[in-house]
């Protein structure tokens, strides 16, 4: 079983860790680096509890390699700091038990910064790689467009 | 009103949006080892032998458990060694689970364990279970222990029958001008909680057995540990965090056995089991399956006169809580209606399917779908608007249920006002199907609810509340925050007692059952009533400790004293008073002198005269009262290619008071929304040997964002006088009504009886090209 000691950029700062080659990000982040706001549902890449962002992508940590996840800046739900998005997931009631939302907030957080103006199409595109089964999504839905919204206002006044 | 009906944040939200919520697979320490399931391959087998020696040769492997012939479980029936023991009886069926320091490890070994079997021949439905010469699921029915009121059919598949027998069928009949008759049947699905079960289990020097769980039903496990092992109930302690979704699939209790016989061998070391997906779809509890046939008949005037059911539910291989679903399905067996001739037989059978465990709505939404689709049936063959036979034959207070419990004002909600209410929403007398395009129609259909609880006659619930030195108060209640946010909802209404602002109150979220008052078990829409009065009663305690006190120092009688606003004062003079937070600890007097001390309210609830049901008639009152409401879809379905897109979806609801306006609302839209996937597009397929075919979520698949539709809600409020506040049960109800309501749309706009689910365009397709479904 080989292993390397590596570093991963997370969350703005360096961190030394010694991990398996065949390591998942998910697991790193969690088992090595007690960072468990990504969640595991499905370790396949079919449920979206595990994004976190890379380089400002929304990636599914266990489809992703830890050994190949140096040198990219790392953010997992942790990592945000009183983000918008954050906040209107509390005031639009978009989660329940909560153990899909970081990695709904980790993927509409990049929506969000990169595609400032999307449309429902993009929203739609990016937010269906996530399942949530407690809410009925119209909750999610009004939390991102929330912040949408308040961006756009905010950048034509 | 200080707080009810305010949409309050809930308690956790800030650690659940920050990810610092911790469940129970984000516990470790580095001293665990984990376990790894071996699962069978086979739906029904002869275990021949089952070979480890290669398993052992692996590095740092510390046990390797296999199933024993005792202790048998099951919460009714004693029929499941919680590892298989001789043969297997569903495909994936834990067979063995090896320990070792890692997860790696574990998994390397566990695909080393070479099993040998004999295949046998598969039951692999309720309907081919119950016929004659079926293959036995269980031989040894007969010899298995059980509790009194389950009616194992030996020498059958059948564990379980429930019969309604209300009237006389004879005179039903007769009276009936017109009657139809329908099959309707589904395979097992899931529940897919998006965090899959974990379980770690050690026992201490001191033989105390310590589980942490996401589990639905903490006390249950500590309960049964006693039961199945003989373990003495104090030294079984069940910690919970907060939970990753139950909607009742993490009632049973399943993988704490195994985790325990996992710990036993490893000398009571740390052990953790998390379930990978397939395991948790598979392995572990399923949602139930059913086959049912209805018939009905009615006036030609629409007036309901006879109905005659057998729900066959296929409860896969194990009778766990497949009995109780049963018995839930035969006390609501005919939807909200008021029929005075009645029989129904609900069975539990036994299949070569995963075992069924609770499901959101408990037998609801499937037993609806069945019989609010043969009233759809009704209704076109005597040409009637299908609202208005709902209309006519709404049950009302005063009217007997099928188990003859009679209705008041407060024990069931105004359904005709939420039939009335929903036409409105619905804008319903525009017409059913309405003709949009060419190859695009709009076609819209209902469905009535309603919903009791068939819990233990003996469910109870305690609170303990306890002052912080500054008067703020500590919630400590054995509620699992699962989601629901109940736990909020007790804040609210402490803050509503205590007249207090909801930021002085803290909640303890986690459950530890050494510490934390029994609460029987986090299902049936029963945590607001049954913790609710406990809270309610806890509160009542300590303002009676606070007025006691404070009496003592404004010298006057405790009846003359109220609290409120964060003090205890006079009622005639609310400028003489004391801060609570000057008294919840006691008083002392300038000389020193002190009086009192911590001041810690306790109270208890357990529902009030609940009876078991009669065995050959079915008579008795199983719940305490009944939630309706009416229900609606919109779909534009495409008659070309079959395809359809749900635009909207309806609720009305009698909630009895609405405690968090958009909690409650956050509720049904959850619970629609699950609904409709379950409806639309969740099943497992099986082949001919019982294999589940899809057990990951790339071939099961939940609705996702973007799919959902627009959802309309509205509740009623018809007070439940014992409720707190007059408040009802709603966690289940928004989707209990949906899979019947999508199917009566779809049927409209395919103009074709739909009576299978789940409802894809292929099954649309298939019953059309069949000529429809008989
Ligand atoms: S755990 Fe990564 S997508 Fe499900
Ligand atoms: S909040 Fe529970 S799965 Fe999304």
């Amino acid at each position: 079983m080989l292993k390397s000691e590596i570093t991963l950029y997370v969350n703005g700062e360096p961190r030394q860790v010694y991990v398996r080659h065949t390591d998942t990000l998910l697991h790193t982040l969690r088992e090595n680096l007690g960072l468990t706001g990504a969640k595991p549902g499905c370790l396949n890449g079919d449920c979206g509890a595990c994004t976190i962002d890379i380089d400002e992508e929304p990636i599914k940590s266990c489809l992703t390699l830890s050994v190949e996840s140096t040198d990219k800046k790392i953010t997992t739900v942790e990592g945000l700091q009183n983000a918008q998005i954050q906040k209107e997931f509390i005031k639009k009631f978009a989660f329940q038990c909560g153990y899909c939302t970081p990695g709904f907030i980790m993927n509409c957080n990049a929506l969000i910064n990169k595609y400032p103006d999307a449309d429902d199409a993009k929203i739609k595109d990016w937010l269906e790689s996530n399942i949530c089964r407690c809410t009925g999504y119209a909750e999610i839905e009004e939390a991102i467009k929330a912040v949408l919204t308040k961006n756009q206002q905010g950048l034509s006044s | 009103m200080m707080s009810i009906g305010k949409s309050i944040y809930r308690k956790e939200a800030l650690e659940k949006v920050t990810g610092t919520a911790k469940y129970a697979g984000d516990f470790s320490k580095a001293e665990v080892l984990h376990g790894r399931l071996v699962v069978s391959s086979y739906a029904h087998a002869k275990i021949k032998s089952i070979d480890t020696t290669a398993a052992w040769t692996v590095q740092g492997i510390r046990a390797i458990v296999l199933g024993q012939s005792f202790p048998l479980t099951g919460e009714e029936i004693k029929d499941r060694p919680p590892l298989a023991f001789d043969k297997v009886r569903y495909y994936g069926e834990p067979v063995a689970v090896v320990v070792a320091d890692n997860e790696t490890i574990a998994k390397r070994a566990a695909e080393l364990i070479q099993i040998t079997y004999e295949a046998l021949p598969v039951v692999n439905s309720p309907r081919e279970a119950i016929t004659s010469g079926a293959p036995l699921v269980h031989e040894n029915l007969i010899f298995y222990e059980k509790i009194q009121h389950v009616y194992p059919e030996p020498n059958t598949n059948i564990a379980d029958r429930t019969k309604i027998r209300k009237g006389d069928m004879v005179k039903g009949w007769s009276e009936s001008e017109v009657s139809v008759e329908a099959s309707f049947s589904f395979s097992p699905s899931d529940h897919t909680a998006m965090e899959t079960r974990c379980v770690t289990a050690e026992i201490n020097r001191d033989g105390k057995l310590v589980f942490s769980s996401a589990t639905q039903s903490p006390y249950m496990i500590k309960k049964l540990m006693n039961d199945y092992f003989g373990l003495e109930p104090g030294k079984v302690v069940v910690r919970t965090p907060v939970v990753g979704g139950g909607y009742g699939g993490k009632v049973a209790v399943q993988l704490e056995l195994i985790a325990y016989m996992a710990t036993q061998a490893v000398g009571g070391r740390t052990v953790k089991i998390m379930n990978t997906r397939e395991e948790d779809m598979i392995s572990s509890p399923v949602h139930i399956g059913l086959d049912a046939t209805i018939k009905l008949g009615c006036t030609k005037d629409g007036r309901l006169k006879a109905a005659e059911i057998l729900y066959l539910f296929d409860s896969g291989a194990y009778s766990d809580k497949g009995a109780t679903i049963g018995r839930a399905a035969a006390v609501t067996c005919t939807g909200p209606y008021f029929i005075e001739n009645i029989t129904c037989d609900s069975l539990c059978v036994y299949t070569n399917h995963p075992y069924a465990t609770a499901f959101r709505g408990f037998s609801h939404s499937e037993v609806l779908f069945a019989f609010e689709r043969t009233m759809d049936m009704l209704a076109k063959k005597i040409d009637i608007d299908p609202m208005q036979l709902r209309e006519i034959n709404a049950i009302l207070p005063g009217q007997t249920t099928p188990t003859q419990m009679l209705l008041n004002n407060s024990t069931v909600g105004s359904l005709p006002d939420c039939i009335q209410r929903l036409k409105q929403l619905m804008n319903w007398n525009e017409g059913q199907r309405i003709q949009v395009s060419d190859h695009l129609v709009r076609a819209k259909g209902i469905s009535c609810i309603w919903k009791t609880s068939t819990i233990d006659t003996e469910a109870s619930s305690g609170v303990n509340l306890l002052f912080n030195i500054d008067g703020t108060v500590n919630i400590i209640s054995g509620i699992v925050e699962i989601g629901t946010g109940t736990k909020t909802i007790l804040a609210q209404l402490l803050a509503e007692k205590m007249k207090m602002d909801i930021h002085q109150i803290h909640v303890k979220m986690d459950v530890d059952t050494e510490t934390t008052p029994e609460h029987w078990k986090t299902v049936a829409s029963r945590g607001t009533l049954l913790a609710g009065r406990a809270l309610l009663k806890a509160a009542d305690d300590a303002m009676s400790q606070l007025k006691d006190i404070a009496s003592r120092v404004l010298i006057c009688s405790p009846d003359d004293l109220e609290v409120g606003y964060g003090k205890v004062f006079v009622k005639d003079e609310p400028t003489t008073y004391l801060y609570i937070k000057d008294i919840c600890y006691g008083y002392k007097y300038p000389n020193g002198y002190s009086i009192g001390g911590q001041v810690i309210g306790t109270g208890n609830y357990m529902l009030r005269h609940l009876t078991h049901l009669d065995h050959e008639t079915g008579v008795g009152k199983p719940g305490p009262e009944w939630t309706v409401g009416a229900q609606g879809v919109e779909v534009e379905f495409n008659t070309q290619d079959y395809t359809y897109k749900i635009i909207k979806a309806y609720s009305v609801i009698d909630i009895g008071k609405v405690l968090n306006q958009k909690a409650a609302l956050g509720q049904v839209m959850g619970a629609m929304s699950m609904g409709l996937s379950f409806a639309g597009r969740e099943t497992y397929v099986f082949d001919d040997e019982g294999r589940v075919l899809n057990p990951r979520l790339r071939t099961y698949v939940p609705m996702r964002y973007g799919e959902h539709p627009q959802y309309m809600i509205h509740f009623n409020e018809t007070t439940h006088v014992d409720g707190p506040y007059g408040a009802r049960g709603i966690g289940e109800h928004g989707l209990i009504g949906m899979p019947a309501a999508l199917a009566n749309s779809l049927s409209v706009a395919a103009e074709v009886d739909l009576n299978q689910l789940p409802l894809t365009p292929e099954l649309i397709w298939k019953t059309k090209e069949s000529g429809g479904t008989k």
